[in-house]
């Protein structure tokens, strides 16, 4: 079953178009990866799934009914925000002990041991608490929850590498024992690629990319060799990106099928591209394509 | 600990195999839970899954219903024979190509294999 389907969503502000004719569809009981640069829409589009703000046009069904103002959606969501605030007389325990009662599904033996793995001091009052337990907070109600849907994002501004790692570790081993569909924004996304199973990228309010990330394996391959080798390859192809050292080129190309032998029997050294190097190239060949259009409009401006 | 430079079900599938080749998964013998590898290896479950698939279709595993997955009989015979004839494509021709590279003629290299061999 789809747990969220987007048709031509779009969110629009006076300066910024944050959402623009957004239409995807997220499989349920998967780890999805929501992927973008600052300000490419990814918190607009978990705010608009999550009811908090409002969408211009488009639609959108989450577990297969619209999320705005309908409660027995809503409790069916965990959202975790990136920097969620909380009124200053709190203690972590009492933002929990809502946590516990507004979600159905709650585990509190389970909130208990993430509590103690991620030596959360509960009795602190919140606002004398350091960032990376601030978002200890949001990861043990994201967990503990086991909402049927799960938004993170960016669920770990200021983890160590130690505490990220016990999050992947904790979210994989629930995932696998309380199937559920989750929604993980993050810039980390060398660590995660390997935990998600379908991945969308978000570029400037649209979508980039929406694959699963077994194809994108393929999707893009990295070659290098000889420079005119490379260059003679390269023709007729999508180049993502080049860099030339010397004689030396290497570039990275969308790849079709047959591609990768090629390039070998041309005598190139052909590797994989990792997700994190995928999103570089895109987000970065999409920013020229964008600047090269803005540039002919502003010629045509000028030739007018 | 995982092949990069294929698809990840893929890298996971040749690591059980490369258990069973060793000796570490013996025919008839449980392998891990699809859960238990995606934990260790910190990857998707369904990734797992998807590499223990290509196995139980290749007959080198056995599923069975509730209990979990086992080593087929034969099924190390049988990789090995598979390995065997890949074994020329994937590390003969990359060998031959590099040594033709550097001038190392055929004789030179069977001499070296020879004496590496026998350090």
């Amino acid at each position: 079953m789809t747990a969220i389907v987007t048709r031509q969503l779009a969110k629009h502000y006076p300066e910024v178009r944050a959402l623009d004719g957004v239409s995807i569809a997220l499989e349920e009981h998967r780890i999805h990866g929501l992927l973008g640069r600052n300000g490419a829409g990814k918190t607009t589009l978990m705010q608009l799934l999550t009811g908090q703000v409002f969408a211009t046009s488009g639609s959108m069904q989450v577990l297969g009914a619209s999320p705005v103002e309908n409660a027995e959606v809503l409790a069916q969501t965990c959202f975790i925000q990136e920097s969620q605030k909380y009124p200053d007389t709190f203690r972590a325990i009492d933002v929990l002990r809502i946590a516990a009662g507004a979600y159905p599904h709650w585990d509190q033996a389970f909130a208990d041991q993430l509590i103690d793995e991620f030596r959360l001091p509960v009795k602190r009052a919140i606002k004398k608490l350091s960032r990376g337990q601030l978002s200890a907070i949001g990861i043990v109600i994201g967990l503990a929850s086991r909402a049927p849907i799960t938004f993170f994002d960016e669920p770990y501004l200021g983890l160590d590498a130690v505490a990220r790692r016990m999050f992947y570790d904790r979210l994989l081993a629930d995932f696998s024992e309380h199937p559920r569909t989750v929604v993980l924004s993050t810039h980390h996304i060398d660590e995660v690629a390997n935990l998600l199973e379908h991945v969308v990228i978000l570029d400037q309010g649209r979508v980039l990319l929406d694959a699963d990330t077994d194809e994108l394996h393929h999707a893009a391959i990295e070659v290098s060799g000889r420079a005119a080798d490379v260059d003679a390859f390269l023709t007729g192809r999508e180049v993502l990106d080049r860099t030339a050292l010397g004689a030396l080129a290497t570039a990275t190309l969308t790849a079709r099928d047959g591609d990768e032998r090629a390039a070998r029997e041309a005598g190139l050294d052909v590797s994989p591209v990792s997700l994190q190097a995928l999103f570089v190239h895109l987000t970065r060949a999409s920013a020229a394509a964008a600047a090269a259009t803005a540039s002919v409009s502003a010629t045509d401006v000028a030739n007018h | 600990m995982l092949d990069d430079s294929k698809p990840l079900f893929v890298a996971v599938a040749e690591q059980i195999e490369d258990g069973i080749l060793d000796g570490t998964y013996a025919e008839d013998d449980p392998v891990p839970s699809t859960n238990e590898l995606a934990a260790f290896l910190r990857i998707n479950p369904a990734t797992a899954g998807k590499g223990f698939n290509l196995l139980v279709d290749a007959g080198v595993l056995i599923k069975r219903r509730g209990i979990g997955m086992f080593v087929a009989p034969g099924a190390r015979e049988a990789l090995r024979h598979r390995r065997r004839l890949a074994f020329q494509d994937q590390f003969i021709a990359p060998l031959l190509r590099e040594a033709a590279q550097l001038g190392i003629s055929a004789e030179d290299l069977a001499d070296m294999i020879t004496k590496e061999v026998a350090r």
